[in-house]
């Protein structure tokens, strides 16, 4: 964050190292909050974030072509991330007290893809089809991991396959512009394809050890867009290399090692599902987020958790690891 | 309680669904770090590559031209310091209301305002955007007097082309203008080297040696950042001036051929006879060619492309002419090589002879009785001419008009535009015209009629081997130290005649051996060089003896006499209504006069010097071209010395 601020002290990175320190301390607060209040507020948190998303829908503050955020005076929230932890939460409990053979019967799977499906409707019309994505993978690996028949994830694959051209009808114009500039950056160097290239280049030439730290020139330099949030990791990797980014992503893999850890020892089944859900969400915004500054994947907006520049992401990152600190410290601990 | 009712098998699932889960996370870690593996290790080269073209941007500096030197080192085409106004529009806050105020300051007119919004949009931002080109003085300080009110604004100190003389070497040198599509198209150089404004040569030397003179960039390395700013500079290379060019010019004279050729269209050439150095070169009218510098205004240019005196035209290498009599000395040599005639043929010239049922006419209505070669060469007796023409035949006369450079280039490639002219012969016209050749044609073409077409240059060179005997010289511009001195020539050419005796007296085998394997330099154009002798005595009669045609204009003082041989040549047939009219040049309408030239060498009696004067339309060459040669070869003579001190001078 530093260094995309030119290795001056400023707006971003100010903005940033606060931001991180008020949440860190929230984070370890909120730790000592009993797990059981988490798995009774479940619901309302849901709910309340939920409300939060149609208040964004219909009031929220325009940004960059879309709707995300809300004013909360002192902060702008944007719920869609808040609804990262909000969604895998809310399933947690829903599972919690659900028999294993009761799974699959079509009630309650209705009211699961229910629950999952308001949400990214909401965040899809904002338009932010990133986060969307981000929701529906956590979702998903959360109701798979509660034991629905792995028949069903074929079945709607299948369906989805069928739907496909459909939908991309329904997809923004960019949006559709970033798949085809995906599938071929070099169709539109200066316009579409410009974030992937420059982002490679940066990359690329950070070679083993990198340019060194606030000397990366691509970033520094203007070329990389969007380098405080989404592309903080093309950054990353030109200052400080093959070896650096090797390092971060070593640490992601602790943290979800970590994460997944605590939930195989939590008794309680709202905890372990929890942990192994946001575990796994964990995994995927930072996969996500890597595979598409490396140009593996389209370009969707997907934030590098605690890296990226944002309240929001970093809010909903914080509130995550509470709950997990609280499941650690609770382990023993069942809910009703 | 609920939570731990949910059994073993609901937490035996999770487990193993957990685990399948771990193994994807895995695999997926794996395959971006063999990306970043691949991109930052194996792919490293090409993506580095890739990030310095993103960072660095090179400015190349306008090169400096190589300039042109007159034979006395005195610059001809030189580089002159001028106030230019730049404006790097991206540094600009507000290009409108500074382009409002520049109009008012610098009075631009709406169409040069106009012009400069236009070249603005037509070139990125940071590009520097050259508002005037050349400020005068008074321009210059009042933009620094208001150079706070204009921000952005850079007044300049830039190098351009300067020709302190004028129109005096307009045709020699050519000018420089700002590069078109085309220049940078058709030249790599050019193309390599090219900024905004730069200036390349359009015509003449300047075109010729572009590559010589255009010198090298200086360049200038910036860091810029995505949008092409500048960050900071991280080196400066100044580039090489272009070479700089001496010719064999000499200034002075330069001059006065231009002065001499006040207001008629003409040319003049001089020559050096052993060197070959062409010491002037003028082709009138002319034009200043510092007017093309930083764009030529449109009245200016009405002026000169609708002159009808053709100033655009360097007649001395492109102006095609018909030598008339002039040729006359060639016809001569050509018959006495051939053994056609000897000094003692006699012709009885009546004014005019029949032939094959056609009158041909001698330019003496009364003809001038029996003359013998060197009188008719004298007086150039017309009739005499077309009866050894006859004799002679075209096929030979070409050999030896080919021999002493008509029909060929002077210059080969130095000049783009330089022209062959056209000595013909029976094969040429059965090629070309698809006719045979008539005898008549014969007779016209023996007092330099008919198809003959020669360059001035090639009169010159003409007269300037005749003048040195009879052998080949290598006609230049462009000096060079290395060139040998008129003495070395000399002695060559000595050398060359003793192997002449050396074949009389029976050695002609061996030594033509040795010609063949030495391309000989300097070889003589003649067999015998007794013909010379006759000929060039000839045309000292012409010039220095009563009646002879150049008489008037001869000089007496044996230090600055000359030889020479007049020449009229017709643009139109004459009819039997012109003859009888026989109008003064000034009552025929201006195109259809004839015109005047004039050929000579000296001082004769130890000649250095040749020249040919062309004027387009000027009646006769005794009257209009001879009178000419007589105050030039006072100037070149008197200059002599100064110019073979100057060789001296500058071999050290």
């Amino acid at each position: 964050m530093y260094s995309t601020d030119g290795g001056e002290f400023l707006f971003h990175s100010k903005s940033h190292a606060s931001k991180f320190l008020i949440f860190f301390t929230m984070m370890f607060f909120m730790s000592f909050i009993n797990i059981k209040y988490w798995h009774y507020f479940a619901y309302l948190f849901y709910v309340i974030v939920l409300l939060l998303l149609v208040w964004a829908t219909l009031y929220g503050i325009k940004a960059s072509g879309s709707q995300r955020w809300i004013n909360l005076y002192f902060i702008n929230v944007q719920p869609s991330e808040l609804m990262k932890i909000a969604i895998i939460v809310c399933f947690a409990k829903y599972y919690h007290r659900i028999q294993l053979n009761k799974v699959n019967t079509f009630q309650v799977m209705f009211v699961a893809l229910m629950i999952l499906i308001l949400p990214i409707m909401l965040v899809i019309t904002q338009p932010d089809l990133g986060t969307s994505i981000l929701i529906a993978l956590s979702g998903l690996v959360v109701i798979w991991l509660a034991g629905i028949n792995i028949k069903y994830f074929v079945y709607s694959f299948i369906a989805l396959l069928i739907s496909m051209p459909f939908a991309i009808a329904f997809l923004q114009p960019y949006q559709k512009l970033r798949i085809l500039t995906f599938l071929n950056p070099d169709r539109d160097p200066l316009g579409a394809g410009y974030q992937i290239i420059q982002s490679k280049i940066a990359v690329g030439s950070g070679g083993l050890s990198g340019k060194g730290f606030l000397k990366g020139t691509q970033s520094y330099l203007e070329f990389l867009p969007e380098k405080h949030t989404d592309f903080i990791f093309t950054l990353f990797a030109e200052e400080h290399g093959f070896l650096g980014s090797l390092g971060l992503l070593l640490i992601y893999i602790v943290i979800i090692y970590r994460v997944l850890r605590i939930g195989a020892i939590s008794r309680s089944y709202f905890a372990k599902l929890f942990c192994f859900g946001y575990g796994s969400a964990i995994f995927f915004y930072v996969s996500v987020n890597m595979s598409m500054v490396l140009g593996l994947l389209p370009i969707v907006g997907s934030p590098l958790p605690i890296m990226s520049y944002g309240g929001s992401s970093m809010l909903a990152t914080m509130i995550g690891f509470s709950i997990v600190m609280s499941a650690k410290i609770n382990h023993k601990q069942s809910i009703a | 309680m609920l939570g731990e009712n949910f059994g073993l098998k609901k937490v035996h699932t999770i487990n193993r669904r957990m685990f399948i889960i771990g193994a994807a996370k895995f695999i997926v870690f794996t395959g971006i770090i063999a990306r970043l593996f691949s991109l930052q290790i194996t792919e490293n080269k090409k993506y580095l590559t890739l990030s310095d073209k993103n960072r660095l941007r090179e400015w190349k500096l306008p090169p400096i031209r190589g300039e042109f030197l007159d034979y006395f080192g005195k610059i001809i085409a030189g580089n002159l310091e001028v106030y230019q106004l730049h404006i790097i529009p991206e540094e600009v806050e507000d290009f409108k209301y500074l382009m409002v105020r520049l109009k008012e300051i610098l009075l631009i007119n709406n169409h040069e305002f106009n012009k400069i919004i236009k070249r603005k949009n037509s070139q990125k931002s940071w590009e520097t955007l050259i508002i005037s080109k050349n400020l005068t003085w008074e321009q210059f300080t009042k933009v620094n007097y208001y150079l706070h009110d204009l921000i952005g604004v850079k007044p300049v100190l830039s190098i351009s082309r300067n020709y302190p003389f004028n129109e005096n070497y307009t045709h020699v040198l050519g000018y420089v203008s700002e590069a078109s599509q085309n220049d940078i198209l058709n030249n790599k150089n050019i193309k390599n080297k090219h900024v905004p404004g730069l200036k390349v040569g359009k015509t003449g030397l300047e075109k010729t040696f572009e590559n010589e003179l255009i010198g090298t960039n200086g360049v200038q390395r910036y860091e810029v950042n995505a949008y092409g700013k500048r960050i900071s500079q991280l080196d400066h290379t100044d580039g090489i001036n272009g070479k700089t060019i001496k010719l064999t010019i000499d200034t002075e004279i330069q001059k006065l051929c231009n002065e001499l050729l006040k207001g008629v269209a003409g040319s003049i050439s001089v020559m050096d006879i052993y060197t070959g150095e062409i010491v002037a070169m003028q082709s009138s009218p002319s034009f200043n060619p510092n007017l093309f510098l930083f764009g030529i205004n449109q009245d200016d240019w009405q002026l000169i492309r609708n002159n009808p005196l053709k100033p655009l035209v360097n007649k001395t290498l492109t102006g095609l002419y018909s030598p008339g009599s002039t040729f006359k000395p060639i016809v001569a040599l050509s018959a006495l090589e051939n053994g056609i005639v000897d000094e003692n043929f006699k012709v009885n010239c009546t004014g005019k002879i029949e032939m094959y049922g056609q009158t041909y006419h001698c330019w003496k209505k009364k003809g001038h009785g029996i003359v013998d070669l060197k009188n008719a060469m004298k007086q150039s007796c017309d009739t005499y001419f077309y009866e050894i023409a006859r004799k002679l035949g075209v096929d030979r006369l070409r050999e030896t008009s080919i021999k002493f450079g008509l029909g060929e280039k002077v210059l080969n490639k130095t000049f783009d535009n330089e022209k062959k002219g056209l000595i013909p012969d029976t094969k040429w016209k059965k090629n070309n015209l698809g006719k045979g050749w008539v005898i008549g044609e014969t007779l016209i073409t023996g007092i330099g009629q008919g198809y003959t077409q020669t360059t001035p240059l090639q009169l010159c060179l003409m007269t300037a081997q005749l003048a040195n005997g009879g052998f080949k010289i290598y006609p230049k511009i462009i000096f060079d130290e290395n060139n040998k001195t008129a003495e070395e020539i000399k002695s060559i050419i000595e050398k060359n005649y003793k192997n002449l005796e050396g074949k009389n007296n029976k050695l002609e085998e061996t030594s033509q051996l040795f010609d063949f394997f030495n391309k000989k330099e300097h070889e003589r154009l003649f067999d015998n060089s007794k013909n010379i002798k006759l000929v060039r005595e000839a045309m000292f009669a012409s010039t220095n003896e009563v009646r002879g045609t150049s008489y008037s204009s001869r000089i007496e003082d044996p230090k600055y006499q000359f030889a020479g041989k007049t020449g009229t040549s017709q643009v139109k047939r004459i009819t039997l209504l012109d003859r009888e009219l026989d109008l003064k040049t000034l009552e025929i309408p201006y195109n259809e006069r004839d015109h005047a030239l004039y050929i000579a060498f000296g001082p004769y009696k130890n000649p250095r010097y040749a020249l040919s004067i062309v004027i387009e339309h000027g009646g006769s060459g005794s009257s209009a071209a001879a009178p000419i040669a007589k105050k030039l070869f006072k100037l070149i003579i008197d200059r002599h010395e100064l110019r073979e001190q100057a060789r001296f001078y500058y071999l050290g």
